[in-house]
């Protein structure tokens, strides 16, 4: 290594960068100049400050960093980039907190439509704020995280790049700004979870990409011979979600000035194209990339061998290439032709056992090591989160079934579905990871309380069980109502009296939602005391030093 | 490179694959059979589906399925089966006069069918689900009328509508904003909404001329809501003396009204409805208690 000789000058990565940033800031100024919408102004602003912070960050770092590149490995073992992945985990337990009170605000709104302060805060602007928030801001940050923790850990490998991985980072979560401030001045193109408009969708096309070159060049780089099954899943997730974002958003401004644009998709093709993203961002988003945080933080934790490796690699495959045929069971019962919606639901059929292989692989990992879970409750969320994912893999090909979706499609057991997979699986496979990853991170020998991770548990548990068990209730009887007819063939019962039987049930899911936001602040906590006051671990203890057996 | 040699897993007997990660091990356990013959049963559903239903898309046209199965069909014979049930019936009611339909147990029992889940869909929503109505939005069930209550006359509201912009026949008639148009000075809207409280047998406010407000209510009101304050079906002015407020009787509610009048609209449903439902509506609404 001949650092001493070398003079420090700026590396190219980091020329390159400035310019960019500086290009993109002169245009977004350009635009804001022009634009007569305020709020496409205010995001066009918000672009060149970013960019200008960026900017200045860069020279900031350049003032204090070595002249030379940091090593790939020091002492012969890699040394390893975590500062993306720290930051990645702070920016997934900021927008965890915003998400979900946005959520149990929102279900208050339902139980008490007077909450509805028009125009910011109506459902319909809160709405995809909160979904946004919790699937792509919390679970996003939290797979960025994860996604480069385990590939440098599983790769043996220093995370490939030098400014890219916080471009990954931070341009993501700039996304994320622009989505939801978005949402709150009324932009939207009225996609189920693809509203940010075509300039937001560019950004992330750029953000995305180059997390998928960061992603396949760390796994290049690494030193064990064979690509760890979490590492096939965060590809399939990088890869399949790039293929679904622009399939689901090709469209064409109707102006450079303005935030409006128009899909290309006409008709129930664009419905189609819709739920072919919508389902597949649950399925790629919100499983593949969880199911690779299970194959890592379960066998982890649990200091077991991966229960099989034959039905990692058989469930891998199977689950890519069913999910992708299951987007028109969303679809049933309308203008989509027969034979599509024949498909879709015989694809969702299918996966049934190819999402129950990760459910299986999850638990019987655990066989050998189920006493921990008396005395580790971060296992026992991991565990649980498996066994919801478990549940609703089986409900969600149950309901693509077209007569049990007769009853439930539009209903709330649509919603309660969907949240015992978010709340049960996608959070608390989440929630395992983190409280493994900040101790790690931060270079602590534990967690502040398993205490409060214990009540973090049991109160968010109590809080998905209300909101689930009070969704099935509520659809079902929604369901049963709307079909409900007299003895001379009219309707039984009006919209209106469906929507006041619904009340009670509200007022149990915002309950059970404000539960779950409560346990998550006991996390929030937990993970500051951690981070400031918890003992820092000796070096030994870390976990690549250490191997489980 | 780490090699890790193939161990034996001491708790299921099972052979590493010889891969570590991390400190991540594999076992070589085999796809369990429960799960592999229930995935092959699946597909063999799915298979076995794509048969008997539209399945797979061909150069033109698809698969159409050895059952012939559409959704189409399947609704449309639903509707066909459904307007078949109701046909003599639903033939009478619209021969049937209104008073007709009333005075026969047979056809009144469909109308009140009917009309109960037309009036569900269609003026629940602001009505209130048994008619009972909210600020704004009349009172069915109470027997006062601001455009009759007789058969033809519900009839003819729902059809039209009140001032309705997408109907000729619409009731028309309206009130001025006695405050807002100038007419009346403040101190005279407030005594003359005094004086109307003390029509329905309301106290005034202390230090108010009520003397005063009957003036200006003679002047002013009695060409419409009559000298006693009764009102004219005629032109929707309402009866001030029933208890009976759309917009509430609270002093604060009457100055807002006076100054700035109301006037809302309702719908024309002769444009949305069949003639045979609004007969319907007509009947049901005329049951809900206030019918005259």
């Amino acid at each position: 290594m001949q650092t001493v000789s070398q003079p420090k000058t700026l590396w190219s990565g980091e020329i390159g960068m400035i310019a960019v940033l500086a290009i993109l800031a002169l245009l977004c100024l350009f635009i804001a100049a022009k634009t007569i919408e305020p709020a496409y102004a205010f995001h066009m602003g918000l672009g060149v400050i970013c960019a200008a912070i960026a900017i200045f960050a860069i020279f900031q770092r350049f003032n204090k960093r070595d002249a030379a590149f940091p090593p790939l490995e020091i002492n012969g073992l890699p040394n390893y980039n975590f500062g993306p992945v720290k930051f990645a985990t702070i920016m997934a337990l900021f927008w965890g907190l915003a998400g979900m009170a946005v959520g149990v605000y929102i279900a208050s709104e339902l139980a008490f439509p007077d909450l509805n302060l028009a125009p910011w805060f109506n459902f319909g602007r809160l709405r995809p704020l909160h979904t946004s928030a919790v699937i792509f801001a919390f679970g996003g940050n939290v797979l960025l995280a994860t996604s480069f923790y385990v590939v440098q850990r599983t790769c043996r490998a220093r995370l490939a790049g030098d400014l890219a991985p916080w471009f990954v980072v931070l341009g993501y979560n700039f996304f994320i700004l622009i989505a939801g401030t978005g949402y709150l001045l009324g932009i939207t193109q009225s996609k189920e979870y693809a509203e940010p408009e075509w300039y937001a969708d560019l950004w992330l096309t750029i953000v995305w990409v180059t997390y998928l070159l960061v992603f396949l060049a760390t796994i290049f780089r690494r030193k064990e011979p064979h690509i760890f099954v979490a590492n096939w899943f965060y590809l399939a997730f990088i890869l399949t979600i790039a293929m679904l974002h622009l399939g689901n958003n090709s469209t064409v401004p109707i102006s450079l000035f303005s935030s409006k644009s128009v899909i290309v998709w006409s008709g129930v093709q664009d419905a189609m194209f819709q739920w072919w993203y919508g389902h597949n961002a649950v399925g790629f988003f919100l499983t593949a990339g969880f199911l690779a945080i299970m194959y890592y933080f379960v066998p982890k934790r649990a200091e077991r061998p991966i229960y099989s490796y034959r039905l990692s690699i058989i469930h891998f495959w199977a689950l890519i290439f069913l999910y992708i045929w299951a987007g028109p069971h969303h679809l049933h019962y309308t203008a989509l032709p027969d034979w599509t919606q024949t498909l879709g639901m015989t694809f969702s059929i299918m996966l049934w056992m190819p999402s129950w292989g990760g459910m299986i692989n999850g638990l019987m990992t655990l066989s050998g090591a189920w006493d921990k879970l008396r005395t580790d409750p971060v296992l026992r969320m991991l565990v649980v989160s498996v066994a919801f994912y478990g549940m609703s893999t089986f409900e969600g090909p149950a309901m693509s079934i077209k007569t049990v979706n007769s009853l439930s499609h539009y209903t709330d057991w649509t919603v309660g579905h969907v949240h015992s997979g978010a709340l049960g699986w996608v959070a608390f496979v989440s929630f395992g990871a983190l409280y493994c990853l900040v101790p790690w991170l931060w270079n602590k020998r534990e967690l502040y309380s398993l205490k409060l991770v214990n009540w973090h548990f049991w109160i968010a548990t109590l809080g998905i069980v209300l909101y689930i068990t009070s969704m099935w209730v509520s659809g079902i009887l929604q369901g049963l109502m709307w079909r409900s007819y007299t003895p001379l063939g009219y309707l039984e019962y009006s919209f209106i009296e469906t929507v006041a039987a619904m009340h009670p049930f509200y007022v149990i899911r915002a309950l059970g939602g404000f539960l779950f936001l409560v346990a998550y602040c006991l996390m929030l906590y937990n993970v500051y005391m951690t981070i400031t006051a918890s003992e820092a671990a000796a070096p030994a203890a870390q976990p690549s030093l250490q191997p489980a057996e | 490179m780490i090699t890790d040699p193939v161990q034996v897993d001491k708790v299921s007997g099972q052979t590493t694959t010889g891969h570590e990660w991390d400190g991540i091990r594999e076992l070589n356990t085999p796809l369990p059979r429960w799960w592999l013959w229930i995935f092959y049963a699946t597909i063999v559903f799915a298979f076995g589906y794509w048969i008997f239903y539209p399945s797979w898309p061909l150069a033109s046209s698809f698969a159409p399925g050895v059952l012939g199965h559409t959704n189409r069909a399947a609704v449309l014979a639903d509707v066909a089966f459904s307007n078949q049930v109701r046909k003599d019936m639903t033939a009478d009611l619209q021969k049937a006069s209104l008073q007709q339909i009333a005075d026969s147990p047979k056809m009144l029992e469909l109308a009140l069918a009917q009309g109960r889940a037309a009036f569900g869909d269609n003026c629940a929503p602001c009505h209130g689900s048994g008619g009972q109505g909210q600020k704004g939005y009349p009172n069915l069930t109470a027997g006062r009328w601001l455009w009759g209550g007789t058969l033809d006359q519900i009839q003819a509201t729902i059809t039209h509508g009140i001032r309705a912009p997408n109907d000729a026949d619409t009731h028309t008639s309206m009130m001025p904003a006695f405050g807002k148009d100038g007419i009346l000075k403040a101190d005279q809207i407030r005594q003359v909404a005094n004086y109307v409280r003390t029509l329905d047998g309301l106290a005034p406010e202390q230090g108010v001329d009520v003397a005063a407000g009957k003036k200006v209510f003679a002047d002013n009101c009695v060409a419409c809501h009559g000298e006693d304050g009764k009102g004219n079906v005629d032109m929707g002015a309402a009866n001030l003396t029933t208890k009976v407020w759309l917009y509430g009787n609270d002093i604060n509610d009457l100055v807002y009204t006076i100054t700035n009048a109301r006037n809302s609209v309702m719908p024309a449903w002769g444009h949305r409805l069949d003639p045979e439902t609004i007969k319907s509506l007509a009947v049901y609404v005329h049951s809900l208690g206030g019918g005259k």
